[in-house]
């Protein structure tokens, strides 16, 4: 290992270090995660049970003819297609800030608690209040996701050392197993909440329209503009407790903060499309794997490679059943489930 | 005085344990500090409540008269660099990354990374002898490398104050010495007053210029390792019979465990291995002719 060039090249400690050139250089890394992430958006545009040419699809989106059929056929498709992008982006970057300020590589929303706080509060909206729409579903599912992260970590906290990551995990795992079990026992007694529910719960992008989806782009950008600002933060907490204190972070402030926008991100992406598993836990491994240790470009590719990876089990759902189609909750698992073994035997599960 | 960290009166407790109690210290500037004693005596809670890791139940921790607990955590840590006893490093982080995060607290929202903290980087992994690993990663380095490469990003901080957390717990006798050498380096070059937990009572009798021996949770001895290391002292602080006699290359205090088994030395017997651990079921009384040294 004679390498005095290493001096030559300038003694990066911020910027990406891509010294021993196994790792591709993140900014490349973006430029073609944007690619395939306009390909995937378009394919979600253009392939479903109706075939479309992709120069109708390409008019349709550009110079759109409302008399025309298949041009309305695509437009009906787009905000299918901006769900699956804004909830994967909202996801990504939620399971990334989660597995990065609890230093937990299994954290996702889901074993965290959020999303069976967020089902819970959604069935309440049901069967309590007779809420039946998505808008109306919106601000129960947030406020369940926040209630449930309070509640967590207020759990964790109990004791010695505090909110470690095995004790925030646990606490997810304990109050996931409590509310499923409340929840079960309203769904068994009541038929017609689980009727309205089941809809909620698969975890879907489809029948999504512009009335649901605008009331949730602040929380949105709220949410993503927190994270994406956390990556120093987050670069910090890797380092452990003690070194993060030591070079001066302010530990429960990037914690408290970061969680205020897990909760935006996660509640108004599981209200939008129910409880969507796999993807922020999946995604921010995958990143890591391809990026390395910078939780800036960490966050940045997340959420641009989660919504790929929601489109595209989007449009795969909707093609292997016709005329059916498979929800993206599902699909998303399926496909994530490999992927997620792949990474575990590849290289051993990144120590956070 | 320049970077004087001290405390007064200082309580330290986790809930309801005390663990430092009442402990009133002066760091002295420019000098390495050791800290000593026994498993459980207080002295990384005090190197954290120095550090200002942990809040005090009561009393109070100066840096440069100010009360620590008060000042900007951002600021503290441009005098005082921390090095834990197990850091964290991040999968696939590369050495040169790594130290490049101890640069943390000079950089800000609008003060993003420049010439200063690359010059602050190459001179703390050259500083350590770390320079030709940079491109590494930390995963494929050995305990010794690793350990200098932490201490090359508690460098990278520069501090005035470098506090280590028995920063060679984990390593063979070999990069003990090179890790305690390269800290009196440091010491010797720019002045850096440097306060280190240590296990080995031999290597902290030879690196210390002022040596603390703690005894539950308060000081039991302070000064000069000759004045401080007596077979008296080892024997209050640590429970150990052994025999105090000079370090044969540095004249330092060299402290050799008596232990049960091993007391009449045989005339072709090489030395007892030191650091032997007293038997549990010990029976004080029965050791024979402990060694006398020369004092």
């Amino acid at each position: 290992m004679s390498s005095p060039a290493v001096l030559s090249t300038p003694v990066s400690g911020s910027r990406p270090a891509q010294q021993n050139g196994r790792r591709v250089p993140p900014v490349l890394l973006l430029a073609v995660s944007l690619g395939i992430l306009a390909v995937a958006a378009f394919a979600s545009v253009a392939l479903g049970a109706r075939p479309l040419s992709l120069d109708t699809v390409w008019q349709a989106l550009v110079n759109a003819d409302p008399a025309n059929g298949d041009h309305a056929v695509v437009l009906s498709r787009l905000p299918r297609t901006v769900s699956a992008l804004l909830i994967g982006a909202a996801l990504g970057l939620a399971g990334t800030a989660l597995q990065g300020m609890t230093r937990n590589p299994l954290a996702d929303p889901g074993i965290m608690g959020l999303n069976a706080g967020a089902a819970f509060a959604v069935v309440t909206a049901i069967y309590v209040f007779g809420v039946t729409s998505f808008t109306g579903y919106v601000w129960f599912a947030l406020a369940g996701t926040a209630l449930a992260a309070l509640v967590v970590y207020a759990v964790a906290s109990l004791g010695r050392e505090g909110a470690t990551p095995v004790k925030l995990a646990l606490a997810g795992a304990a109050l996931t197993a409590g509310l499923t079990s409340l929840l079960s026992a309203v769904l068994v007694s009541s038929q017609q909440t689980l009727n309205t529910f089941r809809f909620w719960q698969v975890g879907t992008v489809s029948g999504r329209g512009w009335d649901v989806l605008l009331p949730l782009i602040p929380f949105l950008a709220v949410g993503a503009a927190i994270l994406l600002a956390s990556g120093r933060a987050l670069n910090g907490l890797s380092l452990g407790d003690d070194v993060a204190r030591g070079l001066g972070q302010n530990v429960a402030l990037s914690r408290g903060v970061m969680a205020v926008g897990v909760v935006l991100l996660c509640g108004a992406a599981t209200a939008a499309a129910g409880p969507i598993a796999f993807l922020g836990l999946v995604i921010p491994h995958l990143v890591r794997g391809l990026a390395g240790p910078d939780y800036r470009w960490i966050l940045v590719l997340s959420a641009v490679l989660a919504p790929v990876l929601l489109l595209v089990a989007d449009v795969v759902g909707r093609l292997i059943l016709p005329p059916g189609e498979v929800p993206v909750g599902i699909m998303t698992a399926v496909i994530g489930a490999p992927v997620f073994i792949a990474i575990i035997r590849r290289r051993k599960l990144a120590e956070l | 005085m320049q970077n004087k960290l001290e405390a007064r009166d200082l309580v330290l407790s986790y809930a309801d344990r005390t663990v430092v109690d009442g402990l009133t210290v002066e760091l002295p500037a420019g000098k390495i500090t050791v800290i000593v004693g026994a498993n459980a005596c207080g002295k990384s809670t005090l190197l954290r409540g120095l550090a200002r890791l942990l809040k005090p139940a009561s009393g109070v921790v100066e840096l440069n008269g100010r009360n620590i607990n008060s000042m900007p955590s951002r600021e503290v840590a441009r005098t005082l660099g921390l090095l834990p006893q197990t850091p964290n490093a991040p999968d696939g982080i590369t050495v040169a990354d790594l130290v490049g995060r101890g640069r943390y607290p000079h950089q800000g929202w609008f003060r993003q990374w420049n010439a200063d903290d690359d010059a602050a980087v190459a001179a703390a992994l050259e500083a350590t002898g770390t320079l030709e690993l940079a491109g590494r990663d930390i995963d494929e380095l050995s305990g010794g490398q690793r350990q200098r490469v932490w201490i090359a990003m508690a460098l990278a901080q520069q501090t005035d104050i470098l506090l280590l957390d028995e920063p060679t717990t984990f390593l063979d006798v070999t990069h003990q010495v090179e890790v305690l050498d390269l800290v009196t380096d440091l010491n010797r070059r720019a002045g850096t007053t440097v306060v280190i937990v240590l296990h080995d009572l031999n290597l902290a009798a030879r690196y210390a210029d002022h040596l603390i021996a703690m005894k539950g949770g308060c000081i039991a001895a302070q000064g000069a390792p000759a004045d401080v290391v007596t077979e008296e002292l080892v024997q209050d602080v640590f429970g150990l019979e052994a025999a105090v006699i000079p370090d044969p290359v540095s004249g330092t205090p060299m402290v050799v465990p008596v232990g049960r088994h091993h007391s009449r030395p045989a005339p072709a017997a090489k030395n007892p291995a030191v650091g032997y651990l007293p038997n549990p079921h010990d029976s004080r009384h029965e050791h024979h002719n402990p060694m006398e040294a020369a004092s």
